[in-house]
This record gives C-alpha cells, structure tokens and sequence, in this order.
C-alpha cells in the first residue's frame, strides 16, 4: 500500500513539477481552438435543437483534453524512465505489477482531470456553460481517463524509442480521437462514416460526456459506458499482463 | 542455514546466443564475494537475473531463501543493487531520491537511517542538491545509498568503482568493507583485481557466460605455481645460457619464471659469469591478476 501510494505521489510529482507544460499549456490549446471554431463555426451549425455550436463543441474539446493529457502522461513517464534507464528503481523493488498499473494509471488519471477541470472552469467563466448532470460527466471523465492512462502505459512499454511512442500516438491515438465527434455530430456524417464512427471506442467517451454537459446525446449514455466499460476492463487486462509478463521492461 | 544467494541450472539465452550457461552458485550469509570476468563475461546478466531486472530462459535463483520469481516481493526486500548503469531521476534532489526509494519498499519514516546512510557516503552536504546537479562520483555515490534505504542483508554492485576517481574508491570500499563486518553479505564485480584480492573471501570467475573458477581468493593464488623474478640488467640481450629459461620481457625488463628461491640465487650466479649487472630486481608473488589471466587465457575445451 505504501508502495502503490510513494509511486503514485512520485507521479504526480513529475508532472506537478512541470505542470506549465503539462496543465496550462494543454488548457491554453483548447481554449484556441474553441476561440477559433466558435468564432467560425457559431452561426452556421447547429448540431442539437436549441443548443448553441459552442456549447456542443466545449464538452468534446475538455474531454479531448482529458484523454491526450492521460495518454501523455502514463506514456511519456514509462518512456523518459526506459530511455534514461532510472526505471530500474521500479523494476527493483518489491511492487508489484499490480501497484505500479494503479499509480501509473492514477497519476494519469489526475492530470487528465486538471486539464479537463481547467478547461471547462474558463469556459464556464468566458461562455457561461452548465454542466447539466455533472456525475455522468464525471463518470465518463474518469473511465475515459483510466482507458487512455492504460493504452498509455501499453504505449510507453511497447516503445523502445521515442519516435515509436510518436507514431503510436500519431498514427493511433490523435486519428481516434479527432474522428470521435469532439467537433461534430457523427449524425451529421454519411452512413459509412457513420457506422465507422460507431467502431471507434473514443466515440462513446465523447458522446457520454457531452450527454452529461447538455444532458443529450447521439446514443444512450448506458450503452456507452457500457462499451467503455468494456473497452476499459480488456485494456487493463493487457496492461496487467504486459506488466505481470515483464515483457519489453524484465526482458 | 539458509544461504544468501543460491543459483541453481541456471541459463540466460538471447536468440540463439547464450549469455549464461548452467550457473550453479551459493554464497553464504556474510560472506564478500567477487564476481569476476572480461567485459561481455555475463556478470551483470546474473545480477540482472537475481535482481528480478531479467528473467531467466531456465533454472532458479534464490535470495536469502526466496525465489527471486515467484516470490519476488521477498527476494527484493532482502537484496539490494548497485546498477553498473548511473543512472538517475533528474526530476528529485538525493534526499527526495532516497525517501522515494524508501517508500517503494513500503517504508514510511526512513529519516534517521537515510541521514545515517548520507553520512557515511558522504553526502550530506548534497542532500538537497539536484540529482542533475551531481558529478559522477556522487551520483555513484546516491546509487550505492540508494541500495541500502530497506537495510537488505545481501548487497549486490556491479562495478561500483568503475570511472571513480582514487580517493573516492578507497572511501567506497571502506564503506563496503564496514558493511560487510556489520554482517551484509557482499557480493560485487570489479576489473580491479589487486582489490577484490584485498577485500575478498571468496570469488567465481565468469567466461564466456560460464563459471570458469570458484573458490577462497587463496586457494585460486595457491594455485598458481611459482613465482616470478623482474631485473633491469646492465645489458639489453641475454647470454645464450640464459636464454633457455622460461622468460618473458616488458619494458625493458627481464621476466624469469621461477619456482623456489634457490632459482634466484641460480639466475643471479649465471649473469655474474656473464659480467652482466643487476641494475634493479623485483621479487613478485603470484596474484589474483596473474591466476585471471591465465584462466581467462585457457582454451575453451579446458573450461571446467
Ligand atoms: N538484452 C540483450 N540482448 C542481447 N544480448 C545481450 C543483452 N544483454 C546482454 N547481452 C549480451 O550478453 C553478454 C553478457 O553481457 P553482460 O552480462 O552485460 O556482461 P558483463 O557484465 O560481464 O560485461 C554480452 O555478450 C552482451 O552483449
Ligand atoms: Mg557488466
């Protein structure tokens, strides 16, 4: 137990330490392009009946936030150890795999809901815009961050350089999550695109969350935390097992 | 009485390469053992192995009893490693470093033996320098601390000294050497061979992945047969009489293998005849250096 926690908090050490890099920067680059898609797109798409463009675009950027900043941190830590080898004081000592999935993921998991947090209050300050079921909200915030926070840690073990970890999130990551209807309604979308749409796990995230900003969505919000439910126990599952077999990081 | 580190059948492969062959190796409690082989030998693999950092193709290891797989949470709690790496978390300053590795081991309030152990290394004054901040020898200085926050009865370094400065080498091995009488068993690699002769009990020597030598550093010397004479005499060639003797040359000075002191006295009678001068003369004792290189030079179908 205090093995888990001293990794955890050693965690947030490392990005708190850095956190203009790793919390504002990310805040200030939502905040553009909502500055910049609002400002475009406001009068000329209405997405739902009787919500603005804007309030339809704020829940997908905060939750874009939360899974870049969560996929960033688990990865980029996991990395940066690997490369500069102190990860060896992990891989000594007496934690389990168990312990170090949970600190790596929950370190992730907080820094995701900082940036989201910091998203939403200066929206919330500049354009006024309620949270209508803010458990919902909160429920896919965080089981979207732990999904992200593991494919994180499958990333960051799996690479060996740190272009890999880019392509990773190049390549895997920014497509998923670009295409998941953070700036659109997949409805608006021609039925192929559509039904590709419905593949991409990221998309119930988004929709989840925006049902709990607006408290209306694509599809019901069971159903998706039903698939990132899913989604979220078969990665952990293979983050556990990558850890527990040592592949890549005991080899 | 259970031993400190027992190795049993154990082999390392890489493809079809084979970093350690059949390892069978126990090193009792309190003992300083010496881990010993050129570069590539397979001697950090091993300590790779018993640290959990590498998992073996086949065969056990066990730390103070416990088997460094299945029950790795023990084996960890009594071991602690020197990595040959320097490696570091430029992220914390040393004290930060070692609470943080204290916490790994589940320790909570670990103040007074991290200022202990500070001290000792000599590194109180830094403690709340960056690790960034750190030049070599220090950050060596941190890993050998940062081995030690959980107090582990068996202490692994591979290759503490190496790339330290004098100075800091002998006020390293002082401090192992402390460890070890507090009753810490030792075990370390090292390509200084006259201190592993000093510091030593007992060592194994590693070829090519297999232990090519294991016993008391005394025995191992005992068993070189022999000694040697060095001279610088008055003149550069030898007389024909004595270029029958089984010598070797460097820098300038004559080597003869000899096997009693009566030798000496033979050697000496024979120059005198030649009316060549002794200018300087060296008695020199087989060591630890002289039985590595002639097990290190042995062909491969002579390995034990
Ligand atoms: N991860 C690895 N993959 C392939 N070969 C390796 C790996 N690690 C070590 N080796 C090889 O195993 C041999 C033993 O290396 P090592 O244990 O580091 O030797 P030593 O510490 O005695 O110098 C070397 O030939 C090295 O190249
Ligand atoms: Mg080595």
């Amino acid at each position: 137990m205090i093995g888990f926690y001293t990794l955890f908090y050693k965690e947030l050490l490392r990005f708190w330490k850095v956190s203009f890099q790793t919390i504002l920067a990310p805040v200030l680059s939502s905040l553009l392009y909502l500055l910049i898609f609002s400002h475009v797109l406001e009068t000329r798409v209405q997405v739902y009946q009787g919500i603005s463009y804007t309030s339809f675009l704020i829940p997908g950027l905060v939750i874009m936030a939360i899974l870049q900043n969560t996929f960033a941190n688990s990865s980029s830590s996991l990395i940066q150890s690997k490369i500069s080898g102190n990860i060896v004081f992990i891989l000594l000592s007496p934690l389990s795999y168990l312990e170090i999935f949970l600190a790596y993921i929950g370190a992730a998991v907080v820094r995701g809901l900082l940036v989201g947090l910091g998203v939403y209050a200066i929206t919330m300050l500049l354009y006024g815009v309620s949270l209508q079921l803010p458990l919902w909200a909160l429920l896919f915030a965080i089981a979207g961050s732990m999904l992200l926070g593991a494919l994180g840690i499958i990333a960051g073990v799996w690479s060996e350089k740190f272009d890999q970890l880019a392509a990773f999130q190049n390549f895997i990551i920014l497509p998923l999550t670009f295409l998941s209807g953070v700036f659109y309604s997949i409805h608006s979308l021609p039925p192929g695109w559509q039904y590709l749409s419905h593949l991409n796990p990221f998309f119930y995230i988004v929709d989840g969350l925006r049902y709990g900003f607006l408290g209306t969505s694509d599809i019901s919000p069971y159903f998706s935390l039903g698939v990132v439910i899913v989604c979220l126990t078969i990665v952990s599952w293979l983050t556990v097992w990558m850890l527990k077999s040592g592949y890549k990081i005991r080899h | 009485m259970v031993a400190a580190i027992e190795i049993h059948q154990l082999y390392k492969c890489y493809g079809a390469f084979s970093a350690l062959e059949n390892i069978n190796l126990s090193i009792h409690p309190g003992e300083f053992f010496a881990l010993l082989g050129p570069n590539g030998a397979g001697k950090t693999t091993l300590i790779s192995i018993l640290a959990g950092l590498t998992l073996a193709t086949s065969g056990h290891a066990k730390i103070m009893g416990h088997d460094v797989v299945s029950d790795y949470v023990n084996a960890r709690k009594n071991l602690g490693v020197v990595p040959q790496e320097l490696v570091f978390d430029p992220f914390f300053t040393v004290r930060e470093a070692l609470i943080i590795q204290s916490g790994y081991y589940g320790i909570r309030k670990n103040d007074a033996w991290i200022d202990e152990i500070l001290h000792r290394l000599d590194l109180t004054d830094k403690a709340d320098t960056n690790m960034r901040a750190l030049s070599g020898g220090m950050k060596r200085r941190v890993l050998v601390a940062q081995a030690l926050v959980h107090k582990p009865p068996v202490i692994i370094l591979d290759e503490p000294t190496a790339g330290v400065d004098v100075e800091l080498r002998q006020a390293l091995w002082f401090f192992i050497n402390q460890l070890n009488r507090e009753g810490h068993t030792i075990v370390l690699t090292t390509h200084y061979l006259e201190e592993a002769e000093a510091l030593c009990n007992r060592a194994a020597m590693l070829k090519q992945g297999k232990i090519v030598a294991l016993d008391s550093i005394r025995s191992l010397i005992n068993g070189i047969q022999g000694f040697s004479i060095q001279l610088r005499l008055s003149s550069e060639t030898l007389p024909p009489i004595l270029q029958e003797w089984p010598s070797s040359r460097h820098e300038g000075l004559h080597i003869f293998k000899i096997k009693d002191y009566f030798q000496v006295e033979t050697i000496l009678a024979l120059l005198r005849s030649e009316h060549i001068q002794v200018l300087e003369m060296q008695l020199q004792q087989p060591d630890l250096e002289e039985v590595f290189v002639k097990i290190m030079g042995a062909e491969s179908s002579e390995v034990l």
